[in-house]
């Protein structure tokens, strides 16, 4: 316990460093971007920790999170729903049915299934696109440079959060009706699987999130600098403390952001602890350490899989809502891989697979160290480089500081899970 | 005639360009169904395996360039090849010296070792975009045309014309004789067979006195020779960009998958149907169409399934597929 | 009394912190047929493990030829001229009979096609199906490709860990008729049995294990005829 409070107290420690080396306002973004890491990590420690599940598709659950920003919070296109939107609402309705129709008939027909589901999905696909294409083409007509979308419901932003959940937890699902069941590493590539689709839809259905072209100027729940800025009661309270109105206010906004942040880390925190520790949890538990015994003890084991990888997905939904609520945009080509999926599994691992006060710190930690790794590589090339003569390989060593988090970030990942498996604050 | 320019533009669109990117795939795949079979864990770092093998293999290939050295009407990468091969192979008996084979001593969960295939994918990344970056780099020199369209036309007094590309002859050529070394060693020769017993059955192999260490050094000595053949073909035939590699991660594991893990004749397979797939769904069919359907039935569209961002789908939906319906896939290979 | 061909002497050990064995001790004398019999989880495969090599021995010896070989690894032991067919997992299902033979054979250097002949000719049938995949064969054809395969070695010594398990009465004693023949070769033959009764009318040398230790110990035919014996495990 001593041991735990201490390696927080570090943690907080070293953002109070960035805030007095560098700048408080530094020091709150980390900070901020740790919090939804912390949250990220939760999620993928729920579906690691409690379930063994290997879910590599983190940054296709955060893009939906985002997705849902878009959905819930940006006012609606004036026309779009009557230029095509409704079209392509319908069109996605007939995807579904035919579906739905295809999975039916594959379990009532005892004959020639395979042909009928075939043909059923064949004309599907071709009624879906001849309804859907004109409505995507009326949609993206509408003032295209700034719009082009179908735009959302202009609901208040917090809403998007749960909403990211949900939409998360609908892919989840899916993918684990899919590959649940069957062996681990299936699951693996198979969330890397919808990952990549879920990217793949955000860049280029334009309806739908503008796609390359981003959403920008999404609404957000804290107020903005510039209002700050002109209220004389902000400015004359900030001058009162000696401060300077413009820095302040872009540490007020952030604090704002903080507060609320840390509340939702906080209820999934509480959640998660209480879940761990009911009877709920314990069964997790009980079938990670050994599935043939549990499923001898009558737990569904498959179902059991099911809903902590899609109660894990949702969490990782709501922070990828957070997250671009944070940014205010959706910039759907921003999503890679390497930083959402694989730096919030090596959060997890440094952090201590299983235990959820673990995966925060390793939240915390990893996000600090992934942003100051950089600037720290590229000072260190510079010492090293120092005494080279300028030239062609004194640059390129210079270019590659950019690369060697990559490198760090692997290299942490395989010394932890080697020496140290069980993390930081190892789970029980 | 008008069946002949309609057959034409199907092989110059769909079945060459298929034929060179299943070819890529089934190399990829069958290092990635080799691991799984011997060393019984998905190897997450493959991809960017055949991105540190073509990083290896340019890099020799600018140095005989700039002493002169070419392959003549052959792209210089093919000279440089074993070199990249051999450097490769090196990088990765030291990775499974440093991380992998405590795993293997430890008996961990071969999801421990999928975890760690992250973490060293992580590092071969990192490692290859500080040595040669992440901008695209084209290294293919020698004869660009096996058969230009234009003399192709000319030749046939079609309307259509066929190009095949001298990248694309090389890649099925090389591919093919790989395939077929890899599978004579491991059906004719005793390593071969021992290494096979080792997949199979691996404490009876221990049981017949086989050496596990050896059995693993060949895997890994082999791997090596595919990812850095794949890579380097790959990157020939389209360009070589660090990122690229790890996008064919997924198509490369739906190859395995639906060959079935564990099944080397079923990689090959697979790497063929997902490209066909691949290519066929993405593939604006409307020239096609033009030729063989009467005027008033054609499209008026690109008659295209889906546009070619989605090709990513295109394996995945496979990889569902097989999933529901034949998890060990088309030549039952392992599910456990 | 000179020590016999091949000993585990009072062997002590388990898996874990508890000893499954406790003293027993197994031996087989040249050319002979010694058969390990005992109610459930008496210990007969864990005994037969220690002898190979495959369990850690907390007290007690291993010898082979009268050479101390308690410290070598099952590889090692193979390489002595000791050969184990496991209960299940066998055999190379994925590879034809013949690459299976091939594979027994690894360690060899010499030209070991006159041993594929004489497996082929102890067990003709799988002359036959020399290029099926093993796997795809009957339980009592699996058995013989799997003893087959211990026999490349031209071992010293064979191990049979329930040899007849899961097979038909008529293959089982087509399976105890062989491997009698093999033991006329000169080969010993050590094996743990479930079908106690015929088993112990085939066997010189019969062990009889209750909890890790020797219970009764004789010739097949003295236990065949012990009246605790039969009425305890042979069912009257």
């Amino acid at each position: 316990m001593m041991r735990n409070a201490l390696l927080f107290a570090l943690m907080a420690a070293l953002f109070v460093f960035t805030g007095l080396t560098q700048s408080w306002n530094v020091a709150l973004t980390i900070l901020n971007m740790g919090v939804i890491s912390a949250i990220m990590a939760l999620g993928v420690n729920m579906q690691w920790g409690y379930a063994g599940l290997f879910n590599i598709g983190v940054m296709g659950f955060a893009a939906l999170g985002g997705l849902a920003v878009v959905l819930v919070a940006t006012p609606p296109v004036e026309g779009a729903m009557a230029a095509g939107g409704w079209r392509i609402l319908g069109a996605l309705a007939v995807g579904v049915a035919a579906l739905v129709a295809a999975s039916l008939v594959w379990r009532r027909l005892p004959r020639f299934r395979m042909l009928a589901v075939l043909s059923i999905i064949v004309a599907g696909f071709f009624i879906f696109r001849g309804i859907f294409d004109p409505g995507v083409a009326a949609v993206e007509a509408i003032n295209p440079t700034i719009q082009g979308n179908l735009g959302g419901f202009g609901l208040p932003v917090l809403l998007a959060w749960p909403a990211g959940g949900i939409l998360a937890a609908l892919a989840a699902w899916a993918i684990g009706k899919t590959a649940l069941g069957l062996r681990s590493d299936y699951l693996a590539i198979a969330t890397l699987g919808i990952a990549e689709i879920t990217l793949a839809i955000l860049r280029n259905e334009e309806w739908l999130s503008r796609g390359v072209k981003n959403v920008i100027g999404l609404p957000r729940p804290v107020p903005y600098e510039v209002d700050l800025q002109r209220s004389t009661a902000f400015v004359d309270w900030a001058t009162g403390f000696g401060f300077d109105p413009a820095a302040a206010s872009s540490i007020v906004v952030k604090l704002c952001y903080l507060g609320l942040f840390a509340v939702v880390l906080a209820l999934v925190m509480l959640l998660a602890e209480l879940a761990l520790h009911s009877p709920w949890g314990r069964m997790m538990r009980a079938i990670r350490d050994n599935e043939v015994a549990a499923g001898a003890m009558g737990k569904n084991v498959k179902a059991r899989h099911l809903q902590i990888f899609i109660i894990g997905s949702a969490v990782i939904g709501i922070a990828g809502a957070m997250m671009t609520t944070l940014d205010s945009q959706l910039t759907p080509s921003a999503y890679q891989p390497l930083r959402f999926t694989f730096l919030i599994w090596v959060m997890v691992i440094v952090g201590g697979s299983g235990n959820n006060w673990g995966a925060m710190l390793g939240g915390f930690l990893i996000w600090w160290l992934w942003v100051m790794v950089e600037p720290m590589g590229a000072s260190l090339l510079h010492t090293l480089t120092a005494p080279l003569p300028d030239g062609w390989a004194k640059a390129h060593l210079l270019d590659g500081a950019a690369h060697m988090r990559l490198l760090t970030m692997g290299i942490i990942l395989l010394l932890v899970l080697r020496f140290s498996p069980r993390g930081l604050i190892p789970g029980r | 005639m008008d069946l002949l320019n309609a057959l034409v533009a199907f092989a110059n669109f769909v079945f060459v360009p298929a034929v060179a990117y299943g070819a890529q795939l089934a190399l990829g795949a069958l290092g990635v169904t080799l691991i799984y079979g011997i060393l019984r864990f998905s190897n997450f770092a493959h991809g960017d395996t055949m991105a540190f093998g073509a990083m290896c293999t340019i890099l020799v290939t600018w140095g005989l360039q700039s002493w002169g050295i070419s392959a003549g009407p052959l792209p210089t990468a093919l000279l440089a090849l074993p070199v990249g091969i051999a450097v490769t192979a090196l990088f990765l008996m030291a990775t499974d010296r440093a991380v992998y084979r405590f795993y293997r001593k430890t008996r961990a969960a071969p999801v421990i070792l999928t975890m760690a295939s992250l973490g060293v994918m992580f590092v071969m990344n990192g490692i290859v975009r500080f040595i040669i970056g992440v901008e695209d780099i084209n290294f293919a020199d020698g004869a660009r045309f096996l058969i230009g369209a234009r003399e192709f036309r000319e030749a046939t007094g079609l309307d259509e014309g066929l190009a095949i590309r001298s990248t694309q002859a090389i890649t099925v050529v090389v591919a093919a004789v790989a395939m077929a070394l890899l599978f004579w060693f491991l059906n004719r020769t005793r390593t071969g067979k021992s290494m096979r017993a080792f997949a199979d059955n691996e404490d009876l192999a221990l049981l017949s006195g086989i050496n596990p260490g050896r059995v693993v050094m060949v895997t890994w000595l082999i791997v090596a020779a595919l990812a850095t053949t794949a890579g380097v073909l790959y990157g020939l035939d389209k360009s070589f960009k660090a990122f690229t590699y790890f996008q064919l991660l997924l198509p490369i594991f739906a190859s395995a998958v639906v060959g079935g893990l564990g099944s080397p004749i079923g990689a090959v397979a697979g790497g063929f149907v997902i490209a066909f797939s691949e290519v066929g769904v993405t593939y604006a069919w409307k020239k096609v169409a033009g030729y063989v359907m009467p005027e008033n039935l054609q499209p008026d569209g690109l008659a295209q399934l889906l546009s070619t961002d989605y090709k990513i789908a295109v394996s995945f939906a496979i990889l569902v597929l097989v999933l529901l319906f034949r998890p060990t896939g088309l030549f039952r290979g392992k599910s456990v | 009394m000179s020590d016999p061909f091949l000993i585990g002497d009072s062997m002590t050990g388990g898996y874990g912190a508890a000893n499954i064995l406790n003293g027993c001790t197994i031996a087989v004398e040249k050319g002979e047929i010694a058969v390990i019999v005992g109610p459930n989880g008496a210990g007969k495969s864990t005994a037969m493990k220690a002898v190979f090599g495959m369990l850690g021995l907390r007290g007690g010896q291993i010898r082979l030829e009268g050479e101390d070989i308690t410290t070598l690894n099952p590889q090692d032991r193979v390489a002595k001229g000791m050969a184990f067919v496991p209960q299940t997992h066998n055999i190379f299902g994925s590879m034809s009979v013949q690459e299976n033979l091939e594979m027994g054979a690894f360690l060899r250097r010499d030209d070991f096609r006159p041993t594929i002949d004489m497996v082929y000719d102890l067990f003709p049938i799988l002359r036959d199906k020399r290029h099926q995949p093993a796997g795809e064969l009957s339980g009592g054809q699996r058995q013989q490709v799997a003893v087959g395969r211990a026999l490349m070695t031209q071992p010293k010594v064979l191990m049979l860990d329930e040899p007849t398990a899961g097979v038909s009465p008529i293959v089982m004693d087509e399976l105890f008729d062989r491997i009698i023949e093999i033991a006329r070769t000169g080969i010993s033959i050590l094996m743990v049995e479930q079908n106690a009764r015929q088993a112990l009318m085939i066997a010189h040398k019969g062990y009889v294990l209750v909890q890790g230790t020797n219970r009764f110990t004789g010739t097949g035919a003295e236990l065949m005829a012990d009246p605790e014996v039969r009425r305890t495990f042979l069912g009257g």
